[in-house]
């Protein structure tokens, strides 16, 4: 009779999260910052429908990075869970830390279950209050850690030649511009260079206290972007050295059922408008 | 929130629609679930007039204030015309509990298509979405609560504005020009059918809705009239390209304030030529 292989629970939880951090390290890093009015999130991704960053609700956003598919499972669940505690209470009653929880719950309890593939996600989700100090930003690993960030944090593959960049850097209360070239200029940092990236690779978007509706997301347009960052003309052989990914291949086709992002992403028309879907219209 | 794991019907792909995703995981809160036995008309506060109309590049929407409860005036305050997106609104006439939640959930079925999908529905789409949500309160119109909508939208890719008005199953009736709900809507549409032209501007048509609102409540003792003492006036709502916004309360008042000087003058209001142009 033989004896099934013993493997101890350290290494099951070594492998899994091995497993996780591979997949999540084949993707482009995502960061978010805190700035005077609120919070901006950026990423290169040179879809201009599959988005990484979204609207939750009023004052929450979503940010990940990882498959899309999973991430987008959460997106559409956090949005759910939003709705309907504001359907059922009020508004204000939704709030950025209770969806943090529920991820963490999610992802934690995934990630310890024998039965289920550990997500290869990281994600953020950014509240704003009405002031600076009133901004909540968590970090979200993985295995259901919820790490309650201040002023700038980095997700993703090269998370910490990103975070290092923007740890030299950043400094507190600056101006939706600076933290948006701050941004972009650690997105292209790497160890041994730093490129430019172009502003149509790029998705940025922010909580903005400023805005007057009382859905605070919006998305920062091509045009806009191209105007912050000044010539952002990107060099041609970077761009083209980049292959379009939004989610890293699967590692092991057999272990992973090949789906393609695209067929998992939404109804998204094709960005006519320069990439800017009228999610919270209308814009700057 | 709870502090659990998120159930899986939140994690499952599938429908855009809050208002599908509500039927199934909870439908105890849906406006209208708990169907009683017996005619509750009587004993629910009633909104009443809501006039709406379109101008060259957008829509205006407008409503009284006053809420009954057979003889008796429940609300003097009460708003019964809500912005629904960016680029619609709804006024509401009948059951005004009832109409609320409607509403509320109205408002989270097109916010939450939005969200899911990253694009906005397209003005039928806004409608017949509101058709599906007024049919599933049918069980509480046969019992007297009846709630019926008038909604209007701005339709970017046509450049016009849109009015649609509802019966209480659920039928949706594209109207042109403009349209009344509500008790005091025969007024007011009388009224409108002088003075409305199609090529008025944003604020004289906003007068004319004004004028309407007041006919409506010289003749129908459930709509209320501009309340001077109180500064209690319509609220009108406008949509265009550049989007939606409701009129500050000075605004209308100085409207309100002009159509009852002309009362002054003249208590049946302005009159309309008998030649036709």
């Amino acid at each position: 009779m033989s004896t099934p292989f013993y493997v101890s629970p350290e290494q099951l939880m070594r492998d899994r999260a091995d497993f996780a951090r591979k997949g999540i390290s084949r993707g482009r890093a995502l960061v978010s910052l805190q700035y005077a009015d609120g919070i901006v999130f950026a990423s290169e991704n040179p879809s201009a429908a599959l988005h990484k960053v979204s609207e939750i609700y009023d004052r929450i956003a979503f940010a990940a990075v990882g498959r899309y598919n999973e991430f987008e499972n959460l997106r559409i669940a956090g949005v759910r869970l939003a709705d309907m505690r504001g359907y059922a209470y009020d508004r204000r009653d939704v709030t950025g830390r209770g969806l943090a929880n529920a991820y963490a719950q999610t992802l934690g309890t995934i990630f310890s279950s024998g039965g289920e593939k550990p997500y290869e996600v990281e994600l953020f989700v950014g509240e704003i209050g009405d002031s600076a100090e009133d901004d909540q930003l968590y970090r979200l690993t993985y295995d259901g850690q919820v790490v309650d960030e201040h002023g700038f944090a980095a997700i993703g593959g090269a998370a910490e030649a990103v975070g290092g960049y923007l740890k030299e850097r950043y400094t507190e209360g600056a101006s939706l511009e600076d933290a948006i070239k701050l941004a972009v200029a650690a997105l292209g940092h790497t160890e041994t260079e730093d490129r430019e990236i172009e502003a149509k690779n790029l998705e940025v978007a922010v909580l903005d206290r400023n805005r007057t509706q009382p859905r605070k997301f919006r998305r920062i347009r091509p045009a806009t972007l191209v105007e912050i960052l000044g010539s952002a003309v990107a060099t041609a052989e970077v761009a083209a050295a980049e292959p379009a990914a939004v989610e890293p291949a699967p590692e092991n086709p057999a272990e992973k059922p090949a789906e393609k992002p695209v067929d998992e992403a939404p109804l998204a028309p094709p960005a006519d408008d320069g990439g800017e879907p009228p999610i919270a219209p209308p814009l700057d | 929130m709870s502090e659990s794991r998120i159930p899986a019907a939140y994690m499952t792909p599938g429908t855009s629609s809050f208002a599908d995703f509500l039927t199934a995981q909870s439908p105890e809160l849906l406006p209208g679930h708990h169907p009683v036995p017996g005619n509750l008309g009587d004993i629910a506060p009633h909104g009443t007039t809501i006039v709406a109309a379109t101008f060259p590049g957008g829509v205006i929407i407008a409503g009284d204030r006053r809420a009954t409860q057979g003889n008796l005036i429940a609300e003097r305050d009460m708003r019964k015309v809500f912005p629904s997106d960016e680029y619609s609104a709804v006024g509401i006439a009948g059951s005004a509990g009832l109409a609320i939640e409607l509403v509320k959930l109205f408002q989270t079925e097109l916010e939450h298509y939005e969200k899911i999908e990253g694009t906005t529905l397209s003005i039928e789409g806004k409608a017949s979405r509101l058709s599906a949500l007024v049919r599933g309160n049918l069980a509480m119109a046969m019992q007297g609560l009846v709630v019926v909508p008038l909604f209007v939208g701005f339709d970017p890719d046509a450049g016009v504005g849109k009015i649609y008005g509802y019966d209480p199953t659920g039928g949706r009736y594209e109207q042109t020009g403009y349209s009344g709900v509500g008790s005091g809507s025969l007024f007011a549409k009388s009224a409108l059918k002088k003075l409305y032209r199609p090529d008025l501007d944003e604020n004289t048509l906003v007068a004319v809705l004004v004028q309407a609102l007041y006919d409506a409540a010289d003749d129908d003792s459930a709509t209320g009239g501009p309340d001077v003492s109180r500064k209690l006036f319509p609220l009108v709502h406008v949509i265009t390209a550049d989007g939606g916004h409701t009129l500050p309360d000075a605004e209308v008042a100085a409207v309100a304030e002009a159509v009852i000087a002309g009362r002054l003058q003249r208590p049946d209001g302005p009159i309309a030529e008998l030649e036709a142009k």
